[in-house]
């Protein structure tokens, strides 16, 4: 396999991202594992950054606004090559730079601090609107949980963005169907889900959100409507490792050393 | 303002009408009524900060407060985002329309954040040298207004609104401390109880200067201080951190008697307008 291929760095991913939670003793490997194929192609088919340009004013921007699927940010901006691999072992751990939720703390790459949930489309609204003001072509990914979408400032945020055209604005939903303390159906049900946003004025794409292909076209299908657009991921909890997948408990677990070497032994 | 910088957006929470037009219809690009959605409006504002626009949000009393403060917490201050909240209806301005109105908890907890820059002006001049001065620095700011129209205290344009500015100075050892429009209710009560006390306004609750008030500190035995507002956490609360610290740091030796006027968990069960609630604070009777 090539090893730019966004499928064989995704794999590079989990394994950092293994490594991380299970040093660290921290939670949410299911919620990192989940949005790692879509990180991977994000990162290598779709958005306009690299280390040489996350600075640049031409730059796509990217929010995790799933501030605890944090490992999986970190590890992937490190696969990346926009901060060390090295420094990966410093997570969560006493003066590292690299917190237990998205922290931009002068971290390349990062463009938004979060962690409390619901804030990061309201911002990638504001930063939308701003390059429409300004009659820039950036583009801005949002990436959200769907636990998220019970939070209020979300559907605040999906009537400002249909009502101001922000077709500029890319909102992919981590659509595992686990939340907190148990599944999306039996804790606050979101279906009929696409229906909602297509309700709300809003160009609605689904997508599997492990196949890269799919992720790929779909990200970078032009938009062609003046509607801003959500990508409907559909994923599993902790894809990847065959123990972990679809189970509740990984939202907050971290491996012991026994499941490490079994995760492990999976991802090859 | 709106004029001399492109980059400045004015956002509204579906309120100001007749005060917004005017910029409106002027810089219609760089107007945007959020619509009534404060927590949004301010996650849009600090996006727009973040690529690169100066962002004013307009809005009444709590609603771009406490309404949406984890995102002033989260999208402003932790990301130092480059916007100014004006909030309008200081302490009872909206007297009558009920608890819901009143904005009498937003200094405590507003001063509390990091990073932010409180502004509570007392007249029209400390609010123009406040919003100037707000201009002035990158970073969130919190400006806490009236709704206009307040009597002018000062006699000439203010140089700096981060100095306490003095109202009345004399001689006399007993000094009375304010912030916000309060300061002119304040001011009447002196004059017409000819009371010889030195009277000061800080317009800047946060960061505040520790230097005037410590000039004030030395030349009072007591010290009172007002504010249309809560007093734990207040403006009162934070005149006694500051004492405090220039006590223990040993840039004032003594410590003089503070005795703070404001509203203690106060939720009024009868109607009343700004200078009803005021007057329950009982300040003639307390001075004299």
């Amino acid at each position: 396999m090539n090893k730019k291929d966004s499928i064989f760095i995704a794999l590079k991913i989990r394994k950092l991202v293994l490594k991380m939670i299970t040093e660290s003793k921290s939670s949410h490997i299911g919620s990192s594992f989940s949005v790692i194929d879509i990180l991977a192609v994000l990162y290598s088919d779709v958005l306009r950054i690299s280390p040489a340009t996350y600075r640049s004013v031409e730059r796509d921007y990217f929010i995790l606004s799933k501030g605890h699927g944090v490992a999986a940010m970190y590890a992937t901006l490190a696969a990346y090559g926009f901060i060390s691999e090295e420094e990966l072992t410093t997570y969560c751990q006493n003066d590292s730079r690299l917190f237990g939720h998205v922290t931009a703390n002068g971290v390349p790459g990062v463009e938004l601090s979060t962690g409390s949930l619901g804030h990061g489309l309201p911002v990638a609204s504001g930063i939308a609107k701003a390059f429409k003001l300004d009659k820039k072509s950036n583009r801005v990914f949002v990436l959200l949980s769907d636990g998220e979408c019970d939070e209020g400032t979300t559907w605040e945020s999906a009537l400002f963005c249909a009502h101001h055209q922000l077709d500029n604005v890319n909102m992919i939903v981590d659509y595992n169907k686990l939340q907190g303390l148990g599944t999306v159906e039996e804790i606050m049900r979101l279906e009929p889900f696409s229906d909602k946003w297509k309700a709300f004025g809003w160009n609605v794409v689904e997508i599997d959100g492990h196949d890269h292909a799919d992720i790929k076209t779909q990200l970078n299908k032009k938009n062609i409507s003046n509607k801003p657009t959500i990508i409907i991921a559909h994923t599993v909890k902790g894809r990847g490792v065959g123990f972990m997948e679809n189970k509740l408990q990984w939202h907050y677990a971290s491996p012991n050393a026994e499941q490490f070497n079994l995760a492990q032994k999976e991802l090859g | 303002m709106g004029k001399n910088n492109p980059n400045l957006i004015l956002m509204t929470g579906d309120l100001g009408y007749s005060v917004l037009e005017k910029f409106q219809e002027q810089f219609p690009n760089q107007f945007i009524n959020a619509g009534v959605a404060e927590q949004n409006m301010i996650g849009v504002a600090s996006g727009m900060a973040l690529a690169g626009k100066t962002v004013f949000v307009y809005s009444i009393a709590n609603f771009p407060s406490l309404r949406c403060l984890e995102q002033i917490r989260n999208d402003l201050c932790y990301h130092n985002a480059n916007v100014k909240i004006i909030s309008i209806g200081a302490g009872f301005t909206y007297g009558s329309a009920g608890y819901t109105h009143h904005g009498i908890e937003d200094m405590a907890i507003l001063r509390a954040l990091p990073n932010i820059r409180v502004y509570t002006p007392a007249d029209i001049r400390e609010t123009k040298a406040s919003l100037e001065n707000a201009m002035l620095y990158s970073c969130p700011c919190y400006i806490r207004l009236d709704k206009g129209g307040s009597d002018v205290l000062h006699d000439g344009e203010i140089k700096s609104v981060e100095r306490v500015l003095p109202i009345i100075e004399n001689n006399s050892d007993i000094s009375i401390l304010t912030t916000g429009t309060i300061t002119h209710f304040v001011y009447t009560i002196l004059k017409e109880k000819k009371l010889a006390f030195s009277l000061y306004s800080v317009p800047v609750i946060k960061p505040m200067d520790i230097q005037g008030i410590s000039s004030i500190v030395k030349k009072s035995k007591k010290i009172f201080t007002v504010e249309e507002h809560q007093l734990d956490g207040g403006f009162g609360s934070a005149i006694l951190e500051k004492i405090h610290e220039l006590f223990f740091k040993g840039e004032i030796t003594k410590i003089p008697l503070v005795h703070r006027l404001g509203f203690r968990d106060f939720i009024p069960k009868l109607v009343g307008d700004q200078n009803h609630f005021r007057d329950l604070l009982s300040i003639e009777i307390t001075l004299n």
